[in-house]
Parts: structure tokens; C-alpha cells; sequence
């Protein structure tokens, strides 16, 4: 992994018996140990941890909902409530689980946005960049599949809807679209089978999602951390090791978070869910308003602000289709963002137009949330189609434009000159032991 | 440094943001006006005499119609309950009108038995079909999650929302279903001249559309309390919505007392780490 020499010395002989056979530990000291971190990195950079965290959480509490959870149309309902009721803290393990979802995705947004704030995107770390669009995506899948077993009328009404997007392709190629839903569904309508295939792949896609976290934690030390500087590391003076100056930050920071979390399960449990989904799946009454759980909401109102016309565009029998797509290409766009921006400053502190395009594409990315949980009708509907217009402006206008007319604030030389100021680069730093002593 | 934090802040704030506003519970009703609960809020729990009021209100008034298939009669008598004394519980379900349908017995034949403690508390009818030809076509939900499936719509402009969702988040508030169910209940009257009621319902003020099936159930004096408390409307509506709370989540007084623990835990763990961080980050300038 990382371009460092390692300095471990086995001390025993069991260790050295082992570091000839899988040097394990060798990996853990170099990579999370002795591993170089820039020395400037905010609290920002401790999301990836609490990210990390709260995988494992929600595999953990998983695992054991799993065990007393019971994936058919007429007793999942029922076996979500004996979970609350009679198992023992079973309220606890299944409001950790539902709301680490929400947890999950407030982490990873953050994340993203802390991201494309300082251009930890740009080379040399697309592939991390494009890693980590996809496990957003399989988030979104496994999230998506997960609110299906409850088998509440959310649950219900919200697979219905959103696995009926694909019929958008019959206007492609009449019968595709039909096909693919029927094939997702396992029938002719949502189901008992619809239910039992989303609960197979929700507990199969977390395995692969943590499979793509370690590729994205290896890619991550291969190009190395970005900082809030954006500069390339450049000095051994730039950088701490990981323990003990990274890990305590990243402790304050997955402490700090888990006290948010820890208030929505224990004091507001309901407030990130939709009182519907209190009751149980009926094909046959469809609830008022189908909304998906918040996260997805930015996505949703993408979706629905294209109805028989976008901006006095008239989109007909496409109007669907176009939907669809710019549904998806909102998430995949993310992913291009490497070669969309033009700019070769990383972090937009030194970028004083880019840093206004960010705030205000955070702003849209907020209002377009807010827009998704509104009926889809009069202002609402023109406002969804105005921010979506902004939202893929940021990524098609604003990132290749900015770039080329921006004139960047003037950088420091280096991480160290950034701390220190100018002329502060030989101080000593690094990987010397016992810092507390200094 | 402090502007490092201020950064986070901003970040984690937008995000928030994003998330209270648009977590807006969709109900569409008229305004229901929020009460005052014991057991709202982060320190709220359940008043046991509230809950045994409550449950004598859906003994002699509700349990005619709706049933209760989440509780079980020994849950009447746990703690953070109503708790009942068991052996009162054990003679109520002896006597409970709905039987337990069970069997076979020997001769291959399905049989009606009184329920045991450990039985659901039923509703009078056996499936849903039953109901609606008993009841005119309409429906008596199960109320064992009524308190959790229902909930109440603000609609303040876009720019309070988000404050709105952050203070209801800090205060704990998430009684929006015990209001809805306490409008409900106290929310029959006379409909407006203009409005055309069809016959067989009844109007009410929160139901959605105005037009209800059900009867005003509650009347002052239909239940005799024992304990003192005035027989009336209000308070009939108050203490069943109190007990029906209770019964969509039984475990809300634990979930509590656990819930102060974990925080205080974490609040003095967040702190320590943070000095032990400052001390270990103390001779690095960064």
C-alpha cells in the first residue's frame, strides 16, 4: 500500500513466525499506525471513520434483527412489532438499525460534500472518487430494499413506485420496460416474493458494499489523504503519523457524531420515519402521499420535476423516461467530477468564485430535498425543475468553467508553511514517538 | 482552529437542515393542537394511573369495536405499563367477550376458548370482512399502533421549516400521533351549513375529508373512574390516548432512562477524548 518504509520489528517469535507467513500486522502498523497523515486535517476528515463505524454497526444490528425477523408478506409486519415488543432490547437493536440508515446517509453526504469542497476529487484520486460514488449507489440500493421489510404501506407504496420506473424503457422499445419490472417484482405486482428476493439481496449487498469500502480505504492510502490545503504532500514535516494524532481526533469525532445519533434512537426514534409505515401493507389503499425516506428526497424531487413539461419544454410520453434518467445520471454525475473540473487547485479555499458555486449547490441540494417532500404540484413542481437545472449546472457549467476563469488566491509553498507560516518548514515533525513528551 | 470548527459546524448544520426539512410528516388535516403529555419530551414517561384510566376507557367504550392484537393481556400487568395486579388480569381475560380461537382439538375441530394471559387482546370480530359487514362497510382499525401511525402535518413557509423540524428534534417532540388520536376524539361537532354530510357518518374537525364512520364514542359520565378524576370528555380522550401510547410503544420508559445514561456516557467520553486529543496534538501545530 502506502510509498512508506515500514519500520515494524516483530517481538516475538510467534510474530516473527508470522510475519514470514501473512505479515498482518506488518499492514496494521504501517497502514494504520505509522501511516502518514497530513498534520492539517479538520474534523471533517473523521467521517470516513464514523462512516466505517456505522457499517459495522448496521451489519451488527442486522445480523441479529435477522434472527428474529420473518420475510413474508403475512408475517414480516407482524414479526417487526414481536421484535419491538418481545425480544429482549429488541427496540433498541431495530431503532440503532433504522435510524443508523439515516445516520449512514447524513455521514456519507457530509463526506461527499467535505469532498468536493476541498477537490479531493481531483487526480490523483478519481478512483477513490468514483469508489466511493459507487458505494453511495449500493447504499442507496441496500437503504431502498431495506425500507421494504417492515412491509408497512411506505414500504410497500415506495417499492411499488419506484421499481415501476422502469416501465419508463417501454417508450424505448415497447415490452422492456414491463419486462424488467416484472422480472424485479417476481410477478405481476409487488408481492410476498418481491419481499423475500429484497430481503436476500439487503442482507448480500452491506457484504459487498464493505468489500468496496476496503478497495476505497486502499485506494485512499495509495494516493494518500488530501488535506484542507489541497497541497500534495511534499515534507516529512507535513505530515503526523496516524496513531496516536489522527485516531484521537478521529475518537472526538465518531464520539460527537454517535451523540447525535444516540439522541434520534433514544429520544425521537419516529422523527426520521413516515407515521405510515406504522401500518401494515395494503395493495388495495394507496396512503395520500408516497415519499421515500429523507435521503433520497434531493433524488425524488429530480425525478418528479419532470412532468408533461420541463421549463415549458413539452416532454410528452418521454416525460417519465427523462425522469429516470436524470434521477440516475444526478448520482453517476458525481462520478465525472475528476475530469469535469477544470481547475488544478484542489481545495476551494484558495478558489474564491468556486467556494460560492459550492455553497450554493449545497443550497440546492438542501431545497431540492425540501422540494422533494412536497406534493408534486404548482410552484413546487417549477421550483424542482429550476434547482435540477441548477444541480447538474454545478457539474456541467460551473466545474469546467470556474476552472479556466478563476484566478486562485495566492497558496502557501506547503502543508508546513500553511501551519507554521512562512519559514516554518524545518521544524521537526513526523514520525517521532511519544509527542505528549515535547 | 475556530475556524475549522465553524466550517464543521456549517457543514454539519446544512446537512441537518437538509434532513429536518424534509422529513415533514405528511398527514393533511386540519390544525391539531398539540397537548401537554407526562410522556412527551426527552424526560416524559407514563403516569400508571393515567394508563389504568386509559385502559378502563378501551375496556368499556373502545374494545366494542377495535382490537388491541399487539398487546397481550400480560402486558397489561409489566412494568412501564399500566401494570395491573396479575391476578386481576388473569380473571379480566377470563372474562374478555372475544374469545381465542384455537384447536384442533381431538376431533379435528377448531373451538373457542377464553384468552390466557399470554393471548392478544381481540376485537370483536374475527377478520376485517366480518367488521365491515358489522359496521356499515366501514373499517375499526386495530388500535395497538394507532398512537404510532398517525401524525400531524405543519405546513409553516419554507424558511421556518427547518428551525421548526431542528426544535421539535431538540425537545424530543414526536407525540404527533397522541395529538391526531386526542383531536380526533374530542373533535366531533356539528358540521358547517355549507357542508354536505353523507348519511350514516358523522363530521369531525381532524379526520381527513371531515366525514367519519365512527360515532362520537365518548360522552362525560359513560365511564365511571374510580379514582377521583372528573368523568369527562377531555379527560377520557387524554387518558385512552395516553393508554393507546403506551400500547404502540410499551417500551417508551426505558428507552428513556437508557436513552440519559447512553448520552451522559457519551457527552463525558466526547469530553475526555477531546482533552486527551488537545494534550497528545499539544506540541503540533496544525
Amino acid at each position: 500500500m502506502g510509498g512508506h518504509t515500514s519500520n515494524y520489528v516483530p517481538t516475538s517469535r510467534w510474530g516473527k513466525w508470522m510475519d514470514e507467513r501473512l505479515p498482518i500486522a506488518r499492514m496494521m502498523k504501517n497502514q494504520f499506525i505509522d501511516y502518514p497523515t497530513p498534520r492539517n486535517l479538520n474534523y471533517l476528515w473523521t467521517f470516513g471513520g464514523i462512516l466505517t463505524l456505522i457499517l459495522v454497526g448496521q451489519i451488527a444490528t442486522g445480523v441479529v434483527l435477522a434472527m428474529h425477523y420473518q420475510p413474508s408478506a403475512t408475517a414480516a409486519f407482524d414479526s417487526i412489532e414481536q421484535i419491538r415488543r418481545d425480544v429482549n432490547y429488541g427496540w433498541m437493536l431495530r431503532d440503532f438499525h433504522s435510524v443508523g440508515a439515516s445516520m449512514f446517509f447524513l455521514a456519507v453526504f457530509i463526506h461527499i460534500f467535505r469532498g468536493m469542497y476541498y477537490g479531493s476529487y481531483k487526480a490523483p484520486r478519481e478512483v477513490l472518487w468514483i469508489l466511493g460514488v459507487l458505494i453511495m449507489l449500493l447504499m442507496m440500493a441496500t437503504a431502498f430494499m431495506g425500507y421494504t421489510l417492515p412491509w408497512g404501506q411506505m414500504s410497500f407504496w415506495g417499492v411499488t413506485v419506484i421499481t415501476n420506473l422502469f416501465s419508463a424503457l417501454d417508450t424505448i422499445y415497447n415490452g422492456l420496460g414491463t419486462a424488467i419490472v416484472e422480472w424485479l417484482w417476481g410477478g405481476y405486482a409487488v408481492s410476498g416474493v418481491t419481499l423475500n428476493r429484497f430481503f436476500s439481496l439487503h442482507y448480500l449487498l452491506p457484504f459487498i458494499l464493505t468489500a468496496v469500502v476496503g478497495l476505497h480505504i486502499w485506494a485512499l492510502h495509495i494516493a494518500g489523504q488530501n488535506n484542507p490545503t489541497g497541497l500534495d504532500l511534499k515534507e516529512p514535516s507535513d505530515t503526523v503519523p496516524m496513531h496516536p494524532y489522527a485516531t484521537s481526533k478521529d475518537a472526538v469525532g465518531i464520539f460527537a457524531f454517535l451523540l447525535i445519533y444516540a439522541w434520534f434512537v433514544f429520544f425521537v426514534p419516529d422523527y426520521l420515519g413516515h407515521a405510515d409505515n406504522y401500518i401494515e401493507a395494503n395493495p388495495l389503499v394507496t396512503p395520500p402521499h408516497i415519499v421515500p425516506e429523507w435521503y433520497f428526497l434531493p433524488f425524488y424531487a429530480i425525478l418528479r420535476a419532470f412532468t408533461s413539461s420541463f421549463l415549458g419544454i413539452p416532454l410528452g410520453q418521454y416525460a417519465k423516461l427523462c425522469g429516470v434518467i436524470a434521477m440516475f445520471s444526478a448520482v453517476i454525475i458525481i462520478a465525472f467530477a475528476p475530469w469535469l473540473d477544470t481547475s488544478r487547485i484542489r481545495s476551494a479555499k484558495y478558489r474564491p468564485i468556486f467556494k460560492w458555486f459550492f455553497w450554493f449547490f449545497v443550497f440546492t441540494c438542501v431545497a431540492l430535498g425540501y422540494l422533494g417532500s412536497k406534493p408534486a404540484e404548482g410552484v413546487y413542481v417549477f421550483a424542482a425543475q429550476i434547482f435540477t437545472v441548477c444541480y447538474f449546472l454545478f457539474f456541467l457549467a460551473v466545474m469546467p468553467i470556474v476552472g479556466l476563469i478563476e484566478t486562485p488566491r495566492r497558496m502557501p509553498r506547503s502543508i508546513t508553511e500553511a501551519v507554521l507560516g512562512e519559514g516554518g518548514g524545518g521544524l521537526p515533525s513526523g514520525a517521532a514517538a511519544a509527542p505528549e513528551k515535547r | 482552529m475556530k475556524h475549522r470548527i465553524s466550517l464543521t459546524l456549517m457543514f454539519a448544520l446544512s446537512v441537518v437542515l437538509a434532513a429536518a426539512s424534509v422529513s415533514a410528516e405528511e398527514g393533511g388535516h386540519a390544525e391539531v393542537a398539540r397537548q401537554k403529555w407526562v410522556f412527551s419530551g426527552f424526560t416524559g414517561q407514563f403516569d400508571k394511573a393515567q394508563l389504568q384510566r386509559g385502559f378502563q376507557v378501551y375496556k368499556e367504550v373502545c374494545s366494542a369495536c377495535h382490537g388491541l392484537k399487539h398487546i397481550a393481556f400480560r402486558n397489561l400487568v409489566q412494568p412501564g405499563g399500566p401494570e395491573f395486579p396479575q391476578d386481576a388480569v388473569k380473571e379480566l381475560a377470563k372474562t374478555w367477550p372475544n374469545q381465542i380461537t384455537d384447536g384442533p382439538n381431538d376431533e379435528g375441530k377448531m373451538f373457542e376458548r377464553p384468552p390466557l394471559l399470554s393471548d392478544p387482546i381481540r376485537g370483536p370480530y374475527h377478520n376485517d370482512k366480518e367488521a365491515r359487514a358489522a359496521q356499515n362497510g366501514a373499517l375499526p382499525p386495530d388500535l395497538s399502533l394507532i398512537a404510532r401511525a398517525r401524525n400531524v402535518e405543519r405546513n409553516p413557509s419554507w424558511w421556518v421549516h427547518p428551525f421548526l423540524m431542528l426544535g421539535d428534534i431538540a425537545e424530543a417532540y414526536q407525540e404527533g400521533g397522541a395529538d391526531y388520536v386526542y383531536g380526533l376524539l374530542t373533535g366531533f361537532a356539528d358540521p358547517p351549513a355549507d357542508f354536505k354530510l353523507t348519511d350514516g357518518k358523522y363530521y369531525n374537525k381532524v379526520f381527513p375529508g371531515h366525514q367519519i364512520s365512527m360515532p362520537p364514542p365518548l360522552s362525560d359520565g359513560v365511564v365511571a373512574y374510580q379514582d377521583g378524576t372528573p368523568s369527562t370528555v377531555d379527560n377520557y380522550a387524554k387518558d385512552v390516548v395516553a393508554f393507546l401510547s403506551w400500547a404502540a410503544d410499551p417500551s417508551l420508559d426505558t428507552r428513556k432512562r437508557i436513552g440519559w445514561q447512553v448520552i451522559l456516557y457519551l457527552i463525558v467520553t466526547t469530553g475526555l477524548l477531546y482533552l486527551g486529543k488537545k494534550r497528545i496534538w499539544a506540541g503540533i501545530k496544525h
